[in-house]
């Protein structure tokens, strides 16, 4: 057990790789409770969360549906990365952990002018089931929670107290459920009888990173623009009417030269990729880059990272390890998908 | 290799076991592999390497973190096991047997016991 922030929580169970494989093969479930649940209400929640966060609440047309989007500043810069859902009354917002002050700080400063209140739901848990078995160890809990296979991505359901969406930080198939902690533990329960697996937060860091998902505090931060860590496409700009935190930066940002730009690296030299290393474009002699994560990936049985680099046509790097340059394949920031490789070399 | 001869150990969590020869054999403590979790690369010196005492003798890198590996005594390396290269798992696995790391011919046989005995060295992992 470790302390995250003030919650106790398992690095791992036992073996992090094989709980890395049984989420890929099987079924996995996460105690991810320590994520922060906010929930919106008042007659201006929309209008005050189309102003909150990067992406449009009002493309979600169904309740319980949500959207991943980042939380800029005025500069720009992504406070937080967070999924937003469409509740009965107004909405949910479940943000990190480690960026629950400075996040609360933030929303409430700015929540002052609308009518909306906010409340923190600390007292629900919250549970991470992933991996194609999902919907396998669900079948006898009351809620349907596994009809959700058939809805599209980021659809939910709402019942008995019981909140469940089909996403997840792993790219396989999966739901995050949101739940009274007696119900949790029914579920818990219910889940691992049916085969589902413990996993601890070393194998969610590698199922995330090989899924290309983004860790605040690694890929992001309050000092880089969404489009330096790949999330751009979750920035709407389809009402131009519509004015968000951060949007007259961003627009300045669009026109600058020197954005750089999130990558996926591999090697298949016998060494770590991690955070921290510096990144050498080819021919050129001074670091210009920077690994943002990197491990081992279980799945590909090599080492890979996500790693920021200046816009290039470079298709492979030096990555600085213990004083020795090793060289890494440039491609995609996306490596594997439902359990099958989606790494694309660049060329 | 027999197992029932004495092991001793280095508080950076080496083990070393040695033979009526002069060899010892070398590899990590349950408690280090238990530390690094799951192990996916080693880097092994070469045969005919002079090691110095707590000198940087390996290199272990689990999916968790890097970890230099020190030699318990000064020796000549003689013996490496090749099968870590290929399935580094078996350091989790048997870390005191099959996960031994290499050999080497040490100079003086007396040193051994200034080692820390598994009792004082379980003694320095409780702290």
């Amino acid at each position: 057990m470790v302390d995250f922030h003030g919650w106790d929580m398992p690095i791992n169970y036992g073996s992090q790789i094989e709980e890395h494989h049984a989420v890929r093969q099987g079924c996995g479930i996460f105690d991810v409770s320590h994520m922060t649940i906010l929930d919106f209400e008042g007659s201006e929640s929309e209008l005050f969360i189309r102003k909150l966060i990067a992406n449009d609440v009002r493309k979600l047309q169904e309740n319980y549906s949500g959207l991943y989007s980042a939380m800029l500043n005025d500069k720009g810069f992504v406070i937080d990365d967070l999924i937003a859902y469409r509740m009965d009354k107004g909405f949910r917002l479940v943000v990190n952990c480690a960026t629950r002050g400075e996040d609360l700080k933030w929303i409430s400063a700015r929540a002052k002018e609308y009518e909306v209140n906010m409340l923190e739901r600390d007292d629900l848990s919250m549970v991470a089931i992933q991996g194609p078995q999902s919907p396998n160890v669900l079948k006898n809990f009351p809620a349907p929670i596994d009809f959700l296979k058939e809805k599209k991505r980021q659809q939910g359901i709402f019942q008995d107290d019981v909140f469940a969406a089909k996403t997840g930080y792993t790219g396989e198939l999966g739901f995050e459920v949101i739940l009274p902690d007696e119900k949790a533990i029914d579920l818990w329960n219910i889940a691992i009888s049916e085969g589902a697996k413990p996993i601890g937060l070393a194998a969610r860091d590698t199922l995330r990173l090989e899924a290309g998902m983004n860790l605040y505090g690694f890929e992001m931060d309050e000092t880089i623009s969404p489009f330096e860590c790949n999330m751009g496409w979750t920035v709407c700009w389809q009402d131009e009417q519509r004015d968000f935190f951060g949007k007259e930066s961003l627009i300045k940002q669009k026109e600058s030269n020197d954005l750089k730009e999130l990558v996926g690296i591999i090697t298949d030299e016998k060494v770590i990729l991690r955070q921290g290393q510096k990144i050498h474009l080819e021919k050129e002699n001074h670091a210009r880059g920077v690994v943002t994560s990197g491990t081992y990936s279980p799945s590909l049985k090599m080492p890979i990272a996500l790693a920021r680099l200046p816009k290039s046509d470079s298709t492979s790097c030096f990555a600085e390890i213990r004083g020795k340059r090793v060289k890494a394949i440039i491609g995609s920031p996306k490596f594997i998908k439902e359990g099958k490789v989606i790494f694309k070399e660049k060329v | 290799m027999s197992s029932d001869s004495e092991v001793r150990y280095l508080s950076s969590h080496e083990w070393g076991r040695i033979d009526e020869e002069g060899i010892l054999t070398v590899g990590i403590s349950d408690h280090a592999q238990d530390l690094l979790g799951d192990i996916v690369f080693v880097e092994l010196p070469e045969v005919g390497d002079m090691l110095e005492a707590e000198g940087e003798s390996a290199i272990v890198e689990s999916v968790k973190a890097a970890s230099d590996v020190y030699s318990p005594l000064t020796g000549e390396v003689i013996e490496i096991n090749e099968k870590l290269l290929e399935e580094p798992e078996i350091i989790n696995n048997s870390p005191l047997e099959d996960g031994w790391f290499f050999k080497i011919k040490i100079d003086d046989d007396l040193q051994f016991t200034d080692l820390l005995t598994e009792e004082e060295y379980n003694d320095t992992c409780e702290d």
